[in-house]
Order: C-alpha cells, then sequence, then structure tokens
C-alpha cells in the first residue's frame, strides 16, 4: 500500500529522516514508534505532501507521490490527523464533518446558485460518526469551546470522515485520559475489522502492543527494528532506544 | 423633506458600506488582511471616470469598474497566495503603493495629481440619477444587492471552505482543497464589489484625484470591519453607519473642515487602538484567531 525508499530529509544539520526505508501492509494497524525527536512526525509530513524530500521516494498504491502536493495526495487517498490540534475553531463540530467529506464545496458557482441544503446523506454521514465518538449532543458546538479530548475525537472522526484508502494517525492518545484512550483503541479496532489500512505513531509501547498488527521502529530518522509486537517487545535495540532517551 | 446634507451621508454609508463588506469578506471570512483594498477601490473609481469621460453610459462604466478591478484582485491573488499574516500585508501594502505611484504618475492617463474633474452623472436607460436623492437610491440598491451576495456567498458551502481556510489554511489543504482556488476567487470577488464602490464614488463626486486612495483612507474601512466584528456582515454594516456619522457633530459644534479632516482620521486611527486592546472581537464578532 504505502512504500517508503531511502527517504531523507534534513533540517540545517538535524538529521530527521535519514535514509529511511518501510512498507506498510494493508488492511492492518502498523504502529511507528520511536523516541522524542525520532523523525516519526517528520515521515508523515513528507508523506502527506507538506515537506519536501531531500531524497527518495515514497509510492502510495504503485503511485509515486513524492513531492507531489498536498491535495493531490489527499485526493488520491491519504488521510491524516496531526499530532497538534488542527481544528476549524470557530465552526462547528458538524461544519467540521462536512467540510471533510468531498470537496464540492470549492466549486463556486454550483455552491452559490444551489438552493437546497446540504444533502440528507453528507448529514447522515456526518451524524454516524458523531454517533461513533459519542458526541451527538455537540453536532452544532463551535469546535473551540470543546476540551481537549472532545477536540482529539472530533479531528479523528474527521480524518475517518475525509474520503481516504490510508489513514495516518499522529499520536491520537497522546494526553487524553485513560477512558478515553481506551475509547480511541475501541474505535481504531473498529477500523481494523472494517479492513482499513492505518499507520499510527504512538508513544505508550502498552498501547501500541495493544492494537498494533506490526511496528515500525525508528531512531534518529533511521528504521532500527520491524515486525510483530511479539518480535519487538524484546529486542535489546528498541530497549536500548527506549531506556536511552 | 430629508436634507440634502442627511442624504449625503446616507451616500456615503452605502458607498462605505460596500467597501466594508468587500473587505470584511477577505479579512473577517478568509483571514486576508489586505491592505490592497484600497487600490482596488481606486482602479474601480479610474476605470469608470476614464471610461465615462469618453462618453460610455453608466452602466456599462460600473460594470468594466468591478471588472477590471476584480482583475487585479485575481492577479494579486497569485503572488501572495503562499504568505502569511504580516508577510501577506505587507505584500499587499506594497501593491498599494504601486497602485498609487501607477495612478500618481502615469499623467497621461489619469492626469495625475491634476485628477480627473467633470465626471458625468448617472443616467441608466433614460433615468438620471443626477439629483442625489436618486443617486443615494441607487446606491442602496447597489449596496443591497452587493451584502446580499456576500451573504450568500458566506453562508453557502463554499463560504465554510472560506472559513475554515481563515482558522487553518493546512487543514483544508489536507482535507484535499484547492485553498489557493479559492483565495484567488475571493480576491477577485471582494475586488469586484469594491470596484463597483469606487465606481459610485468616482459618479457621487465627480472628481477624483490620487489622494483619495491612500492608505489613510483605508483606516475608517479598517476600522469598520475590526469594530463590526470579523466573520459578522450585520455588524459591519451597524459599524458603518456609526463611523460614517460619529465624526459628524463636530461640524455641527462649529469645527472648521481645516480641522475636521485631520480630527476625523484621528479619530478612527484611535477608535481602532482601543478596540483591539479592549474588545479586539468587535460588536458582533465570531470568530477567535489565535
Ligand atoms: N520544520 C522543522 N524545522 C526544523 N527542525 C525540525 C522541523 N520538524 C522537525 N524538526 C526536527 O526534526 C527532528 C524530528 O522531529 P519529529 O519528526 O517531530 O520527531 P517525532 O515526531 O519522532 O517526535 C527533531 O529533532 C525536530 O526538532
Ligand atoms: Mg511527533
Amino acid at each position: 500500500m504505502l512504500k517508503i525508499q531511502n527517504l531523507k530529509k534534513h533540517f540545517s544539520g538535524v538529521k530527521a529522516v535519514n535514509n529511511c526505508s518501510f512498507e506498510i501492509k494493508p488492511q492492518a494497524i502498523t504502529a511507528l514508534i520511536g523516541p522524542n525527536g525520532a523523525g516519526k512526525s517528520t515521515v508523515f509530513n513528507l508523506v502527506s505532501g507538506i515537506l519536501k524530500a531531500d531524497a527518495g521516494k515514497i509510492i502510495f498504491n504503485n503511485k509515486n507521490i513524492t513531492n507531489s502536493s498536498i491535495e493531490k495526495i489527499s485526493n488520491s487517498g491519504v488521510s491524516r490527523l496531526f499530532q497538534q490540534s488542527r481544528l476549524f475553531n470557530n465552526l462547528t463540530v458538524q461544519d467540521n464533518f462536512l467540510l471533510a467529506l468531498n470537496n464540492e464545496d470549492t466549486k463556486f458557482w454550483s455552491s452559490f446558485i444551489s438552493l437546497r441544503e446540504t444533502s440528507a446523506d453528507k448529514k447522515n454521514k456526518a451524524a454516524k460518526i458523531l454517533k461513533l465518538i459519542t458526541m451527538e449532543n455537540f453536532a452544532d458546538t463551535l469546535a473551540r469551546d470543546l476540551s481537549y479530548g472532545q477536540k482529539r475525537l472530533v479531528e479523528l472522526g474527521r480524518a475517518i470522515l475525509n474520503p481516504h484508502k490510508f489513514l495516518m494517525l499522529d499520536e491520537p492518545v497522546a494526553g487524553v485520559t485513560p477512558k478515553l484512550r481506551e475509547k480511541i483503541a475501541e474505535i481504531l479496532l473498529m477500523l481494523k475489522n472494517r479492513k482499513e489500512t492505518i499507520l499510527l505513531i504512538e508513544h505508550d509501547m502498552n498501547f501500541t502492543f495493544k492494537i498494533a498488527d506490526d511496528i515500525i521502529v525508528l531512531e534518529r530518522g533511521k528504521v532500527i527494528a520491524k515486525g510483530k509486537p511479539s518480535e519487538i517487545k524484546d529486542n535489546p535495540k528498541v530497549l536500548e532506544a527506549y531506556l536511552g532517551e | 423633506m430629508i436634507s440634502a446634507y442627511f442624504i449625503h451621508l446616507l451616500i456615503l454609508i452605502g458607498i462605505y458600506a460596500i467597501l466594508a463588506i468587500s473587505l470584511q469578506l477577505a479579512m473577517g471570512f478568509v483571514g486576508l488582511f489586505n491592505l490592497g483594498h484600497i487600490s482596488f477601490y481606486a482602479i474601480g473609481a479610474y476605470t469608470s471616470a476614464l471610461l465615462a469621460l469618453q462618453g460610455f453610459s453608466f452602466w456599462f462604466c460600473i460594470l468594466s469598474a468591478g471588472i477590471i478591478a476584480m482583475l487585479f484582485g485575481f492577479l494579486l491573488s497569485i503572488p501572495t497566495h503562499k504568505l502569511k499574516g504580516d508577510y501577506f500585508a505587507l505584500a499587499t501594502l506594497s501593491f498599494s503603493f504601486v497602485i498609487y505611484a501607477v495612478v500618481l504618475n502615469w499623467t497621461g492617463l489619469t492626469r495625475g495629481p491634476l485628477g480627473l474633474p467633470g465626471i458625468p452623472k448617472p443616467i441608466i436607460f433614460g433615468f438620471n440619477f443626477a439629483n442625489n436623492f436618486n443617486f443615494l437610491i441607487l446606491t442602496f440598491a447597489v449596496a443591497l444587492v452587493s451584502y446580499l451576495i456576500i451573504k450568500k456567498i458566506t453562508t453557502s458551502p463554499f463560504g465554510k471552505v472560506l472559513q475554515a481556510i481563515r482558522d487553518d489554511e493546512l487543514a483544508v489543504k489536507i482535507l484535499g482543497k484547492n485553498t489557493f482556488k479559492m483565495k484567488f476567487y475571493t480576491f477577485g470577488i471582494s475586488a469586484f464589489f469594491v470596484g463597483i464602490a469606487g465606481s459610485l464614488y468616482a459618479h457621487y463626486i465627480t472628481f477624483i484625484d490620487p489622494s483619495s486612495f491612500t492608505l489613510w483612507q483605508l483606516i475608517p474601512v479598517i476600522t469598520i470591519v475590526i469594530i463590526g466584528g470579523l466573520g459578522s456582515l450585520k455588524g459591519t454594516v451597524i459599524a458603518t453607519i456609526i463611523l460614517v456619522l460619529l465624526p459628524e457633530p463636530l461640524r455641527f459644534i462649529g469645527f472648521p473642515s481645516s480641522i475636521i479632516g485631520p480630527a476625523r482620521q484621528i479619530i478612527y486611527a484611535l477608535l481602532l487602538l482601543l478596540i483591539l486592546l479592549y474588545k479586539p472581537r468587535g460588536f458582533f464578532g465570531k470568530v477567535e484567531l489565535e
């Protein structure tokens, strides 16, 4: 599904991503783990086109998407959640969802002339996600009035609604309560049952080992280990990377 | 009968309302702090005046004013589309200086500082707007249509995307939307309406010169937009009425006009400062910017 080959990104001396190569299997949850500053978010930014790679290749569904524009990559089927909150704060939760559904709304004339309201189908889809994150009563709440945990849920919902073949989640459970962590784990497992392909960045090893099928360990921009959770658990290199942090 | 002076003020309110709601569209709904707004006003005024002086009829002049301003709007959106915040404001400010310099120095076309006198009062299909009361009705009609169109845009799904860009442009791109195209349209639409306002102004005053299109003239408009509240069209209209009328008592107290002019500018600039310090969301503002 996703193939990364010798990917490289340096920031004036900092080798954030340094000859990184890995592959993501479809219909599974792969976790990208590694100590703070290992380059995980930078890999996400390269895949989604926010950063331009210094070298290397990103292949998605057999298409080379290296250095394509952000919109193009998104429309080819990549959806993502950011590490920091990026909601549309002055819009309602419902509007945040409707924006994710398709790009019909960027067409000026059809949007201007059309007298009909947002289609029932779109509203249905938004309502379903609200239910999934158990926030049915918050459709008309402004995003800026939500708590941190609720914001994360809405952002997760928005990323799920955005049409995609591949979902990238950057620390969806960082900083949330243990209860919410459980709930997000449930949602992710539900997505896996729906045969979704997910790449997940998560710092917490226990959480990752519980829900991931495959694990890729990054340290200083390089893959230092990959495999099943059981194989990674006792890998001395991984333990060292984490303990030596 | 409404006094001639009051009609004059109402016409100004109508013209300023169009200036302000078109800036509100760019600033309050898309987050484009466009200091080049006044240039589109100038382009509209000069386009309309020059065509009218060539004998073209008013409806053609005012439409051309909107369209030429819109083309310049599209043009300005291209080099500025990647700029954010201060850099965007600075780039559009430079644009306004360029347009000002062209208007001032291209004397063959604009007569430079001498200005263009004798701009005819509008006649549309035989109906004469030379009478100020009729001109007022024309101005209000144009202002109302502009308001309704911009209102429709901001409440449509397209308008929701614009607001999303204001809140977080990268997040809009990540959803697969072409934000360049969105800003391109907005620049054009905003410039179209302010171009129309420029045309109304030119045909109302019947004389224009570069001094009407400096950054000073933009300050009251920015003040209106901020006091009305970012993202609120209704607030913008209310703020327009209040701000146009506000300095008027000075006149009745008996200040000479040589003092009233600068005093107005000081009042507007001070108001802007106060509102930014104490009520940054304005009176009807719905938007909180980080
Ligand atoms: N835009 C940037 N400019 C400069 N340095 C950056 C930038 N983004 C990330 N870095 C640096 O690259 C390294 C990897 O960062 P990041 O990918 O965010 O790590 P992780 O997500 O694994 O914690 C860090 O040293 C960070 O400081
Ligand atoms: Mg990170």
